[in-house]
């Protein structure tokens, strides 16, 4: 029987992302917490300039996969990581990587803003100066961009030297964001980044990460299905320390191919 | 049961209703064709009305569940699917008032011989087992019940094929009937337009079962 198949209709954006370059790659990766397994056996690629939701029901591990990219996981006393992980190819969990050169690389913006109790300014320019920059022209220049690329620059450029934490928490999200994007990472990783904001604010940083996507690539952890429908390219859903099923967003949202992922998705699951 | 489930139950249940009504409307159009009734032309006339009604209901409620809930993979394609299948449902509805309103507008009518050669009774039965098997394979979510109507509808397009040249010698035959025989032909078009209807209904199906999309292709 000639049939289309909703899956082998494949849209001009679906086709880019395949054809761009793999940046992460996961090889069969396992994860302990002392006796108890988080992560199960993960394969996992995900190409540049895209963005990636994991969704998945609260402790299905797909945090624990997220904080592998950047060895976030390290401060745990009991995590225990058997596998591989590769970004640009370079394995990041040899013994001899350099974790804060690996962190510069791949930044994370967390669930709850978490600005330091500093400037505005101070924000952004933390992580260059952490870094060893010295050079105050190019760390304002830096800050100026970052803070432009996040759509905040029109809102704070007369405030500064205020404190960040004056400003309201979907304003304290982009600058994490933008001090994220200070240091020029390659890779952002998101944790629920906009569970703890209004819908404005949220619509913002969705409208955001289109806009950086085209600098960066993405991987996001979302509880909110359509948010992951709205801003992801691939969505990958993970169970019970399972990759039950990874593909493009559109085919996870209108036809996943595993029963636990429908069940999911259309909250009949358990 | 969620919130999302108990929508999509009641949408169903608004189809399956629609489909009720709109089979028994086109039934009663072969029964005006074949009696003459012109009391039975007046009660399809008015439940028309409530075919619309219905369709305008279902579109309501499909729109308020793609608002309210959002529905995504198989429950999308449900709602997306229904969607289709109420406008399908109201055309048929359309078709089944064409036909009975037919009687409106001849003065006597065609006999038994005419109605047989024509095999006006045949495509006719053919049409409403095909909204039967549609209309069953939608309740029961069975695609191979609603594949059957494909087969069918080759019977339907066949004696509609034919009708042109029969509805010549019809006319050449019996000149002064040829309103009557103008308007035969015309129900044929209708049925086979029916035909096409409840394929597309099957079609439709088809997608919200199986993600599977026939349209426009010849090899279902």
């Amino acid at each position: 029987m000639q049939v289309l198949e909703k899956q082998q209709i494949m849209t001009g954006s679906q086709k880019l992302i395949e054809e761009k370059k793999t940046i992460i790659e996961a090889r069969d990766v396992n994860v302990f917490y002392g006796h108890f397994q988080a992560l199960k056996g993960i394969n996992l690629t995900i190409k540049e300039n895209s963005v990636t939701a994991f969704i998945g029901p609260s402790g299905c591990g797909k945090s624990t996969f997220l904080r592998c990219f950047n060895r976030m996981n390290d401060y745990i006393d009991e995590f225990c990581l058997d596998g591989e992980i590769l970004i640009d190819n370079n394995k990041i969990y040899w013994n001899k990587i350099v974790v804060e050169e690996l962190r510069k690389e791949v930044g994370m913006v967390f669930q709850k803003p978490n600005p330091f109790p500093k400037t505005i300014f101070e924000n952004v320019a933390y992580g260059l100066k952490i870094h060893g920059i010295k050079d105050k022209t190019y760390i304002e220049e830096q800050v100026v961009k970052s803070l432009k690329d996040v759509a905040l620059w029109d809102e704070v450029k007369d405030d500064l030297k205020k404190s960040a934490l004056a400003l309201s928490g979907g304003q304290q999200q982009r600058l994490c964001i933008a001090r994220t994007l200070a240091v020029e990472p390659k890779i952002i990783l998101m944790d629920e980044p906009t569970s703890a904001l209004d819908p404005i604010s949220t619509a913002k940083i969705e409208e955001l990460l289109f806009d950086l996507k085209q600098k960066y690539t993405i991987v996001i952890v979302t509880h909110n299905m359509q948010q992951a429908a709205r801003i992801s390219d691939k969505t990958a859903f993970f169970y019970m320390g399972d990759l039950i099923e990874y593909d493009d967003t559109k085919t996870i949202f209108t036809n996943p191919k595993q029963e636990k992922t429908q069940n999911y998705i259309t909250g009949r699951f358990g | 049961m969620t919130h999302l489930d108990s929508e999509l139950k009641q949408i169903k249940q608004q189809v399956i209703e629609m489909m009720t009504l709109v089979r028994n409307q086109l039934a009663k159009g072969k029964n005006a064709v074949l009696t003459f009734d012109k009391d039975l032309v007046h009660e399809i006339n008015a439940n028309e009305k409530r075919v619309n009604a219905m369709e305008l209901s279902i579109d309501r409620a499909i729109e308020n569940t793609l608002a309210l809930y959002t529905p995504v993979a198989v429950d999308l394609r449900f709602v997306m699917a229904s969607f289709k299948i109420s406008a399908d449902l109201e055309r048929i509805g359309d078709n089944a008032v064409g036909i009975a309103k037919y009687i409106n507008h001849v003065n006597e009518q065609l006999t038994a011989a005419d109605l047989d050669k024509i095999k006006f009774v045949e495509m006719y039965e053919n049409a409403l087992l095909m909204l039967e098997n549609v209309f069953e394979a939608f309740e029961k979510e069975d695609t191979k019940l609603a594949r059957e109507v494909f087969v069918k509808d080759k019977v339907l397009n066949k004696i509609n094929l034919n009708a042109a040249s029969i509805t010549i010698q019809f006319i050449q035959q019996t000149p002064d009937k040829i309103n009557n025989y103008l308007y035969l032909l015309s129900i044929i078009r209708k049925l086979e337009r029916v035909g096409d209807l409840a394929k597309n209904i099957a079609e439709e199906l088809i997608f919200y079962i199986e993600a599977k999309v026939l349209k426009h292709h010849k090899k279902k």
